[in-house]
């Protein structure tokens, strides 16, 4: 491989091949490819049941896989090549390939029996064995990026849902994660709390993390991402840049999507 | 019989001027019911993570102990092992009195505590699964997302909130058990009940007796209330005001009093 071949694949940080998904008889992802760089943002979008979601936990693993491969910074994920085979990976190793990759859900999953700062240093400590001290000063960091170094000491439970969102985002960063999935981010936030969540959400976009966005905030994708994909039936259908994508899809099932969502 | 021939003052002396043998059979239901209580949390706690095991033989054999051990009686259970667990090994096992250090355990009283703590493990398994049960599969997979192996986010995670749905009905299952302990008498463990039949047989007074006995197993099974309801607001610290405070608790231990306190308006 030359070295310019290498510098390319360097900077690839999520590639997936051909990734099949079946729930039983229903295929819900049907060969979906996807390359994407450092540093780059993308949004997914699409109709529910189109796979998005389903396509993110299968990047992190949360999803077994029927076919096809996924590859994060160059290493198979959830799985391992034997004698031109896939077979599940051990769970020591999935783990430890999924501390490179920051989730964000849709329902925050915040632990309630911690506080904001001990959602924030718990995986920092137990799982990277970070000394607490040192992961108390990252996790105060984080929580002052995200807006909310004063709620440091506060349960979960106490906080509103656009505080627990970027809570769970700070959560994830204190990982440093080589690729972060944000699945849906702001679909369960009442509408006062979406923006404060997007900011942080864009101001990462800007800071150069690697992001898969699944999203219908169509200004958010416009502000930040790089690409917009569409998924429908279990495969991405077109992309493009936002200003293109919006104003001049290809598709006529992208068309009437966009109509109805904007 | 009208109430004025019960003697009083034995009833009364048996309360306030407790004896040494009666501080002796406290003392053992106390220490046999706390062991077999816990022991009983671990081994429900093992039935518990076999029965979601991803292995079949070890989901079976979880299931087979919850069917056997919750489907015959305590005190079958508890003759089982003292008079099968010889015959079983072939040699005499119990009541020999175990030593270990300076602690020595009279062997029927191991005995009992063996037979109680098997039992209840099996009523424990049902609850700690219907605790992991309620908690929210995101927060396996948020953990999960953060890299963290099953066994970590379950002792990290799940169980610390399983915890909190679990100690209501363990609180339940102690109070039970401190009663059940009783059963022991009859393989020959003096505890609370097995004194006050004893002294029974002497004195042939049994409502004086009984009713004393009734009164001290009360008493421990306030305490005990009283203690469970600190151990769920320290697991609820996170959701304080939602938890009962102490004081309704001790109402609560003695709801019929409370409710013809407050003139049954609850």
């Amino acid at each position: 491989m030359s070295a310019r071949g290498r510098a390319a694949q360097d900077e690839l940080v999520l590639r997936a091949t051909g990734v099949q998904k079946r729930f039983g008889r229903l295929q819900v992802l049907n060969g979906v490819s996807l390359e994407l760089r450092r540093a780059e943002t993308i949004c997914l979008i699409g109709p529910s049941g189109s796979g998005k979601t389903t396509f993110l936990r299968c990047v992190n693993h949360l999803e077994k896989i029927d076919g096809g491969r996924i590859e994060v910074n160059g290493h198979l994920i959830g799985y391992r090549e034997r004698r031109g085979r896939l077979v599940e990976d051990s769970e020591r190793s999935i783990a430890r390939q999924r501390t490179q990759i920051g989730m964000v859900f849709q329902r925050f999953n915040l632990f309630p029996h911690k506080t904001a700062l001990e959602n924030v240093i718990e995986a920092p400590v137990h799982v990277l064995l970070t000394p607490r001290d040192r992961a108390v000063a990252e996790a105060e960091a984080l929580l002052e990026r995200v807006g909310l170094g004063h709620k440091r000491d506060v349960y979960p439970g106490k906080l509103s849902g656009g505080q627990q969102q970027r809570v769970a985002i700070a959560r994830a960063l204190a990982m440093k994660p080589a690729l972060m999935l944000f699945d849906e981010p702001t679909s369960a936030l009442d509408p006062e709390m979406i923006g404060e969540v997007l900011a942080v959400m864009a101001e990462l976009a800007h800071e150069k993390m690697t992001m898969i966005v699944v999203t219908h905030e169509m200004g958010f994708a416009r502000e930040a991402a790089g690409r917009v994909l569409m998924m429908d039936d279990g495969r991405i259908l077109e992309e493009g840049p936002p200003d293109r994508f919006f104003t001049a899809p290809q598709e006529e099932r992208t068309s009437r999507f966009l109509s109805k969502i904007l | 019989m009208p109430l004025a021939a019960v003697a009083w003052h034995v009833v009364w002396q048996r309360i306030v001027h407790p004896d040494h043998a009666f501080a002796l059979a406290l003392w053992r239901t106390i220490y046999m019911s706390v062991t077999a209580q816990f022991f009983g949390v671990v081994l429900g706690l093992v039935a518990a993570l076999m029965r979601m095991s991803r292995l079949r033989i070890l989901r079976l054999l979880s299931g087979a102990y919850v069917l056997v051990f919750r489907g015959t009686p305590v005190i079958v259970q508890i003759f089982f092992v003292y008079f099968g667990v010889n015959l079983l090994f072939g040699f005499t096992l119990i009541p020999n009195t175990v030593s270990a250090g300076p602690i020595s355990l009279d062997g029927a009283a191991l005995a009992g505590i063996v037979a109680l703590a098997v039992n209840e493990g099996a009523y424990m398994r049902e609850i700690i699964r219907a605790g992991i049960d309620a908690i929210d599969k995101g927060q396996m997979e948020a953990a999960k997302s953060l890299g963290m192996t099953y066994r970590l986010a379950m002792r990290r995670i799940v169980l610390p909130q399983a915890a909190r749905v679990i100690v209501p009905p363990l609180g339940n299952e102690f109070n039970n058990m401190l009663k059940t302990s009783s059963l022991v008498f009859f393989i020959g463990v003096t505890e609370l009940f097995g004194d006050a039949e004893i002294r029974n047989s002497t004195a042939f007074q049994p409502v004086e007796y009984f009713t004393a006995v009734a009164f001290w197993y009360l008493v421990l099974t306030t305490v005990w209330s009283l203690i469970q309801a600190q151990i769920e607001r320290a697991l609820a610290r996170d959701e304080r005001g939602e938890a009962p405070s102490f004081r309704e608790r001790v109402f609560q231990a003695w709801a019929p009093v409370a409710a013809w306190r407050t003139g049954g308006a609850r």
